[in-house]
């Protein structure tokens, strides 16, 4: 049982994920077959909703990602200043990217939904302007990691903002709450909803699995190319420093 | 007390800049750090006062006890630390305030480093001489034995690097320690010579 | 080690009152966006007031974030941030000092001020006490959350638009309570008192968080 300390290898996480990947993308790809095939042709229309139900099949999983990455970001953000784990800062580079696209497509798809529901395509809805707030934090912490040149730097300084970040959503999940039921007391949209029905549920669940393992292998995949490119660096730095030797041992001391 | 570096390795944006540094620094002496450019010796007086994290190795003060390192230490580096919107005296000051340990006055300071006139003269007015001599005077406001200057004598005409050095040797003389990179001789009498890169 | 806090807060006034020092240059820029709000939606007074405490609140807000980026940048760049790191004062308490002269130079002259730029934008009197009060105890949060975004970006050279993109994000639930205690003076259902104490309480905890954030990032910088 390899523990997270043999992880810490960057060798060994390489060949641990080389063999992992595969396996992940391809039950990710079945899951995501079936959950489709189900919300597409099983499950229901909504008896009020009509066929727009089937967007939320989509909208809810991303959702659910956009959220959970944020947290395995914070999560990683521990492990480089406390724990100073060498694939921590790796694991949060790789992160933002897919978090913020899983925003995106959260909030897309949510507009999608809402023009047929709500009469337009974007309605200030607590929900919808945390995630739209969550989506802009992504792309300050992706802003900061381009700006920071040096990667050991780069990585504490946004292991640092990734928990101010992680600290400040509840307070703003909250004052955006507050701040919704001040300017709409009568919402469009019902918070709760009616229950979900099982012909429903099935296929939701299995499609939050696949799109969260999908997530995982694009994580997994996005750490390797990180790896990687860290090493081609590396190299050619190396590579750079023998030529400057071989031309300084070509001139008379 | 004495600054004791074992084994100390450089790492800055990949590249190993050196490894394996040893050495030892005792009250009452000097070190001149020689080495060409991107030796490291820069990066050596960043590590030394905590603001660079080693690769490999440690700097310790020992028989400091509880005191942190970096607050027995006076850095002078490329950065001379001084506001060009303030005059001489109010630096002097500030650096009195922020360091503790006060020892001369900001305008005895001034008078150590031949310097009385400007007292009140914004720094951004001075010459690069006279910048450089505002800077060292910081050394004599604030009682701190370890003395890392980085390339103290720059920008200095000999009359000015000798009162620097003999400001120098009258730190040893009253038990301090001074590490000081430089390419030019320091002027100090029993300073060990530390040469460091290939 | 009161003697360093002071020594901080001090020269930061002092630097901030010289010409460009930053402090009189905010007010300016507050002044210019309150008096470019009515080119763009028109002269209609009845909006304006109604508006009003949301046009404040966002002109100070951006005035407060732009040029904060020079809060350690202008240290670090002359070297007195090394001369601030080697004092026996703790950098949190640093990062307070600095954070406290900037608000002293911003943030309180900009909640001064706001009243006398209501007139601007036909606030009516009554708001105009609660506009200001707002601003006073809603600014520190500004310049607190700031000076952690303006630490973690402080080896960055020209990095002057990436401090307001990562800290204005984070400034949304000030901005919120801000304005919607600013505005319960102009009638509405809840009282003033509730969402004015929440932003008192949100000033609180950005001073602590963001002066731990700022510090610890300063330590890691370089």
């Amino acid at each position: 049982m390899p523990s997270l300390t043999d992880l810490a290898n960057p060798t060994r996480f390489m060949r641990l994920s080389a063999a992992l990947l595969p396996w992940m993308a391809g039950a990710a790809t079945i899951l995501l077959a079936i959950g489709f095939y189900l919300a597409w042709f099983v499950a229901p229309a909504d008896y009020q909703q009509g066929e727009t139900i089937r967007i939320m099949f989509v909208h809810v999983p991303a959702a659910w990602l956009a959220l959970m990455l944020y947290t395995m970001m914070a999560v990683s953000a521990l492990g480089t200043l406390v724990w100073r784990h060498p694939l921590a800062d790796v694991a949060q580079k790789a992160a933002a990217p897919i978090g913020a696209a899983f925003s995106l497509i959260c909030l897309l798809t949510g507009a999608f939904w809402g023009k047929p529901m709500w009469g337009t395509y974007w309605v200030w809805d607590a929900r919808l302007t945390s995630v739209l707030v969550l989506l802009l934090i992504y792309l300050g912490i992706i802003a900061l990691w381009r700006a920071l040149d040096d990667s050991g730097r780069a990585g504490r300084a946004v292991a640092i903002l990734t928990l101010v970040g992680f600290v400040n959503v509840p307070i703003i999940k909250f004052s955006v709450d507050w701040w919704n039921t001040l300017h709409q007391p009568a919402s469009v949209f019902r918070a709760d909803g009616p229950t979900i029905h099982p012909a429903m549920l099935w296929p939701l669940l299995i499609l939050a699995l696949g799109f969260t393992l999908l997530a995982l292998a694009l994580h997994l995949a996005a750490m390797r190319a990180e790896i990687m490119r860290r090493r081609v660096r590396t190299l050619t730095i190396l590579e750079a420093e023998r030529h400057d030797r071989l031309a300084m041992q070509g001139l008379p001391a | 007390m004495a600054l004791a570096v074992e084994n100390l390795a450089c790492r800055r944006g990949g590249r190993l800049i050196f490894e394996g540094l040893s050495f030892r620094l005792a009250q009452g002496e000097a070190i001149a750090l020689t080495g060409r450019n991107g030796a490291g010796k820069s990066s050596l007086i960043a590590l030394v006062c905590g603001r660079l994290r080693p690769e490999a190795g440690s700097v310790r003060i020992e028989g400091a006890g509880d005191t942190p390192a970096p607050e027995l230490i006076h850095l002078i580096g490329h950065r001379d630390g001084l506001k060009s919107a303030l005059g001489a005296a109010g630096n002097l000051a500030f650096a009195q305030a922020v360091l503790g340990e006060p020892a001369l006055s900001a305008a005895a300071a001034l008078d150590m480093v031949g310097l009385p006139h400007v007292a009140d003269v914004p720094v951004g007015y001075l010459s690069a001489g006279q910048r450089r001599r505002v800077a060292l005077a910081r050394l004599l406001v604030s009682r701190r034995p370890f003395w890392l200057l980085d390339e103290p004598m720059a920008a200095l005409d000999f009359a000015a690097q000798a009162m620097v050095a003999g400001l120098m040797q009258a730190h040893l003389d009253a038990g301090g320690a001074v590490l000081a990179a430089t390419h030019g001789p320091l002027g100090l009498a029993g300073a060990r010579e530390l040469r460091i890169g290939p | 080690m009161t003697r360093a806090f002071i020594a901080i807060v001090g020269r930061d006034l002092a630097l901030a009152a010289r010409a460009g020092g930053g402090g009189e240059l905010a007010l300016v820029f507050f002044l210019t966006l309150v008096v470019l709000v009515p080119f763009a939606l028109g002269p209609d007074l009845a909006l304006l007031a109604r508006i009003g405490p949301a046009i404040l609140w966002l002109g100070a807000l951006l005035a407060t974030l732009i040029g904060l980026d020079r809060l350690f940048q202008s240290d670090e760049e002359d070297g007195s941030l090394d001369l601030i790191r080697a004092s026996a004062l703790p950098l949190e308490l640093a990062v307070l000092a600095k954070g406290l002269a900037h608000w002293l130079a911003t943030g309180l002259p900009l909640a001064l001020a706001a009243p006398m730029l209501g007139l601007l934008v036909a606030l009516p009197i009554e708001a105009m006490a609660s506009v200001a009060a707002t601003l006073l105890v809603g600014t520190p949060a500004l310049s607190f959350i700031g000076a952690a975004g303006a630490a973690l970006t402080v080896g960055i050279r020209r990095g002057g638009l990436i401090v307001p993109v990562l800290v204005a994000p984070l400034t949304v639930p000030v901005l919120i309570f801000g304005v919607s205690a600013s505005n319960s003076a102009l009638g509405g259902a809840i009282p003033f008192l509730t969402p004015f104490l929440i932003l008192c309480a949100l000033s609180l905890a950005a001073i602590v968080v963001g002066a731990f954030a700022a510090a610890a990032a300063l330590r890691q910088a370089e």
